[in-house]
């Protein structure tokens, strides 16, 4: 075993200052060290996408970064989607086009979706479809999740 | 999409309301079994070696180690039947003495931390006397193949025979015997989230509590409390939220039984969560099959009689509580599909082999069997001539009820409707012309017909004529209303992603008035449930959902003998609605929050003409019903490449009446994406020695948002009387069609090269080395 780094995650806004070894990825950090358990894990190889978060902007697969890697970065998991009770749209597309079945894709997706759109707000329907492919679900076959990310896409440019 | 079908009351049925499952799982206040902290953590030693006699196993000095030898107490899982020439076999929790497949456990570490344990892990040294192993079920039944258990002296461990009187005479005088030998290659049912486990003692009652990612926590404490040889009272097991299970979580993993041995042994908390590694190589597999079918049609193209030969490769152990007869005997059972075809004959082997067990998965044996049967469909329909289509009118079952020729009674339903319904939707001749244009400048264009049945809500006696010695047919629930007026139902069922919460809710506000927000549904924990068969088999709306209803009658009879009580008016007046007891036609009303209150509170004043409390039961044992659907997949095959788009998918769907049309069109689309996965994609790959080549994500495929297409559904509702909510199972349905569809649609694109690919699933390489064989020949 290693010897453990100090690390300073910046998640939603609040600081956690944790002590991790060098090889703890910034998923199980989220997760285990900070109590953040919104943000799945189901590959830990980088190809599910269960783990998207947002870190300074950008969407990123959690469990294929160090925790130490994020020091002093900006993290977004689903617990930041919301203010207060007053959902994301795309939380309230997901649940309006039924984007979900067993939930547990879900937070990766939406961080995913976010993510993307927040960047690109204009982003065409084929270049999501794009960037929708890159995290895995097993239960809705898609259709539903492409419908709800497009609502909300929609629903974010009108609010601009 | 249909109109609401219930004429009276609030109308909750039928309507496509949003799940009451959501709010909490947008935001990330899901509960799965990894998010719970633990005081130690498990990881499990696997073997690398698919087949041999342990020599030793050592540990590093100062770990906390398990291996068989601490558990000798401990009762290998052993599953039974009582028929089909079965041969129990155990599959040890650790392995003893032998290992039968690469990825068996044999031996668990022990630390504070998961990496902790995962280093141990890497420090277990283990000598195995390899021996050469059986990958192929093939090679399992040559003569002079090694034996895998001492109890199995030809490796079969489970056989049906069937034959109907008659046959020979009927298939001697046949016009043509049309024949297909198809494969099935190995897949994974690969839920999101992997499995995983979490039992802590508790000091003060002595008692564990089980949390885990299991699709039937009361049989799971049941088989745990058998293994370990202790009251079921002393062990609690909840389902948590679950990550999607498809039917891998519905098997006994031999980790939870450790979990809880650990858990009781040593007072404290244990928890394992599985990583995908483990999940593509160690949890349970399904539809490795091979099938060879036969059949014998009259000079019109009807089907006089089937011949089927099954072997199903059901790995090294048999699986609790479905046993290993699930893939073969479900396929001997329903080989004839949606078809009327009055004589069969069929022989069905389950075979053990040094690959991971088999269990259920979405569909169960009958994605094989729909894509055997409706390639032979197509092979029969070229042999004679004559469209696919129109073999399918002739053969199509029309007449109901239908007794089939292995006895399964077939409710109303509407196969060759559906089939029209899809066909309408496609514009056949307008595809055939867009395919001729297509072809002449290189563009393989196919289209694909499947049409099936899909059995489901089977009810004891179902199981019963399997021979299980468990029937998990029946299911109870308990419905309250608490003093506050609030609803909550209790169900054995334990959904995961399916959306029972909500439908269930429906099913109640229709029949007491109050609205589903103000319903809750309570599952998945042994404490505070009613003992029941979790979910499985597109059972939990029909069976789950039939009981609900009971129960919401029941409550419906006991609110208006209060109202009319309180409202001092005939109980035929009595309308409840919007929370309220009214009496029809006045201004008098009551709310049902109000009643609810006075039965707890007050009941002197009903002079005991109820019972104190507000709580009503509901059992429901049904026969069993059948969905069907017509399937249309068309495909473009890239004839360079291998690669297969699929560009539209059509499906014309009965599953009866619905009761949330939004979670039943969620349900099909998921199970045609399974599908679609399951004909172009997925594959688990053992290499000789009997490892997995396909261990990751990026080697195991399945289908991302780019390889489905928008996905066109149509829906009949046949309301079948099989059933007291009319509703009729769909879960696996999706999964069961789209597969043939799809292979069917491949060969159809690749017709004009007179190649055929009769294996799922067809990959590029599997089109491509088919194109290749052409040529040369
Ligand atoms: S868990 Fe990170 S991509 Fe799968
Ligand atoms: S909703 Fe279950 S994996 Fe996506």
């Amino acid at each position: 075993m290693s010897e453990k780094t100090s690390v300073t995650l910046n998640i939603n806004g609040r600081n956690f200052s944790i002590q991790v070894e060098p090889r703890r990825t910034l998923a199980d950090a989220i997760r285990e060290d900070c109590g953040q358990t919104g943000t799945h894990i189901g590959c830990e190889h980088g190809v599910c996408g269960a783990c998207t978060v947002i870190v300074n902007g950008e969407p990123v697969r959690s469990c294929l970064m160090f925790a130490a890697q994020a020091d002093g970065k900006k993290i977004r998991t689903v617990e930041g989607l919301a203010r207060g009770d007053e959902l994301h749209p795309m939380q309230r597309a997901f649940m309006e086009h039924h984007g979900l079945q067993c939930g547990f894709c879900t937070p990766g997706f939406l961080m995913l979706a976010v993510g993307v759109l927040e960047r690109e707000p204009d982003i065409g329907d084929d270049e999501l479809l794009d960037v929708l492919s890159s995290n895995l679900c097993r239960c809705t076959g898609y259709q539903n999740i492409i419908k709800a990310v497009r609502a909300a896409a929609a629903e974010m440019r009108g609010s601009k | 999409m249909s109109a609401p079908t219930k004429g009276s009351g609030s109308n909750w049925v039928g309507r496509s309301i949003r799940r009451l499952e959501d709010p909490a799982l947008v935001i990330g206040q899901g509960r799965f079994t990894a998010d719970l902290p633990a005081a130690n953590w498990v990881r499990f030693a696997r073997s690398a070696m698919a087949s041999g006699a342990i020599k030793s196993i050592s540990a590093p000095d100062g770990a906390m180690v398990i291996t068989a030898a601490d558990l000798k107490d401990v009762k290998p899982i052993r599953p039974m039947l009582h028929k089909f020439e079965y041969r129990p076999i155990g599959y040890p929790v650790l392995a003893d003495g032998v290992v039968r497949f690469a990825g068996e456990c044999f031996a668990a570490a022990v630390a504070p931390t998961e990496e902790e344990a995962e280093d141990i892990v890497d420090r277990i040294e283990i000598a195995i006397d390899e021996r050469k192993p059986l990958i192929d079920s093939r090679d399992a039944i040559a003569s002079g193949a090694p034996k895998l258990h001492p109890e199995s002296p030809d490796n079969v461990i489970v056989q049906g025979l069937v034959k109907t009187e008659g046959f020979d005479a009927v298939w001697n005088g046949a016009h043509k015997i049309v024949e297909i030998t198809a494969r099935s290659r190995r897949q994974n049912a690969t839920p999101m989230e992997p499995r995983g486990g979490h039992a802590a003692y508790e000091m003060s009652t002595g008692r564990v509590t089980l949390t885990c990612a299991t699709q039937m926590p009361h049989l799971t404490r049941t088989a745990i409390a058998d293994v370990l040889g202790f009251p079921e009272s002393d062990l609690r097991v909840v389902a948590p939220d679950v990550g999607g299970g498809f039917g891998q979580k519905m098997s006994l993993a031999p980790e939870y039984v450790l979990l809880v041995w650990l858990a009781r042994k040593h007072r404290s908390s244990f928890a394992w969560t599985e990583d995908r590694r483990e999940n593509l190589i160690a949890s349970f597999h399904s539809r490795d099959q091979h099938v060879s079918l036969k059949a014998a049609f009259d000079q019109n193209g009807k089907l006089l009689a089937l011949n089927a030969d099954i072997l199903s490769n059901i790995g090294a152990y048999s699986c609790y509580p479905t046993t290993c007869g699930v893939e073969p005997l479900m396929a001997m059972a329903e080989m004839p599909g949606p078809y009327d075809v009055r004589q069969y004959q069929c022989r069905s082997r389950g075979v053990v082999t040094n690959t991971c067990p088999m269990a259920p998965y979405r569909g169960v044996s009958r994605p094989v069997i729909t894509f055997t049967l409706e390639r032979l469909m197509d092979k029969a329909a070229a042999a004679f001539g004559i469209d696919p289509i129109d073999i399918r009118r002739r053969n199509l079952i029309d007449k109901f009820p239908y007794t089939s020729a292995m006895g399964l009674v077939f409710d109303e339903a509407s196969y060759k409707e559906t089939l029209e319904l899809a066909v309408e939707h496609i514009d056949v001749p307008a595809f055939r012309k867009r395919q001729q244009e297509a072809r002449a400048k290189g563009k393989y264009l196919g289209l694909g017909f499947a049409t099936f049945s899909e059995r489901g809500g089977y009810g004891s006696p179902a199981f019963a004529a399997r021979g299980m010695a468990i029937t998990p047919g029946w299911e109870n629930v308990e419905l309250t209303i608490d003093p506050s007026g609030y609803v909550e139902l209790r169900i054995g069922s334990s959904p995961h992603g399916q959306g029972l919460r909500t439908t269930l809710a429906q099913i109640i506000a229709d029949e007491i008035g109050i609205e589903p927000s103000r319903i809750k549904v309570i599952h998945g924990d042994t404490d505070r449930t009613p003992y029941g068969w979790g979910t499985f088999a597109s059972r939990s709306l029909v069976i789950c959902g039939g009981a609900t209803l009971i129960a919401a009658q029941n409550m419906r009879a006991k609110l208006i003998k209060m109202a009319s009580h309180m409202l001092e008016a005939e109980g035929g007046d009595i309308v409840l609605e919007d929370g309220m007891a009214k009496v029809a036609g006045t201004d008098r009303s009551v709310p049902i929050a109000e009643m609810a209150r006075e039965a707890y509170h007050q009941t002197h004043r009903f002079k005991g003409a109820i019972e104190p409390g507000m709580t009503e039961k509901g059992s429901y044992d049904p026969p069993g019903t059948f969905s069907n659907a017509c399937h249309v997949a068309i495909v473009e095959v890239d004839v360079k490449t291998g690669k297969v788009t699929v560009e539209r998918f059509v499906a014309a769907e009965d599953a009866g009446r619905l009761i949330n049309p939004m979670i039943a069109d969620g349900q099909v689309h998921g199970g045609i994406a399974q599908g679609i996965g399951n004909a172009l994609l997925e594959e688990i790959v053992y290499d000789e020695s009997g490892n997995i080549l396909t261990s990751t994500l990026a080697d195991y495929l399945p289908p991302t948002a780019h390889e489905i297409p928008v996905i066109e559904l149509h829906h009949l509702e046949t309301h079948t009387s099989a059933t007291n909510t009319k509703a009729k199972g769909l879960g696996e349905g999706g999964a069961i069609g789209s597969p043939a569809a799809v292979i069917n649609a491949v060969n159809d694109a690749l017709a004009p090269f007179g190649v055929q690919i009769d294996e799922m699933p067809a990959t590029p390489q599997r089109i491509r080395a088919a194109l290749r064989a052409k040529e040369r020949a």
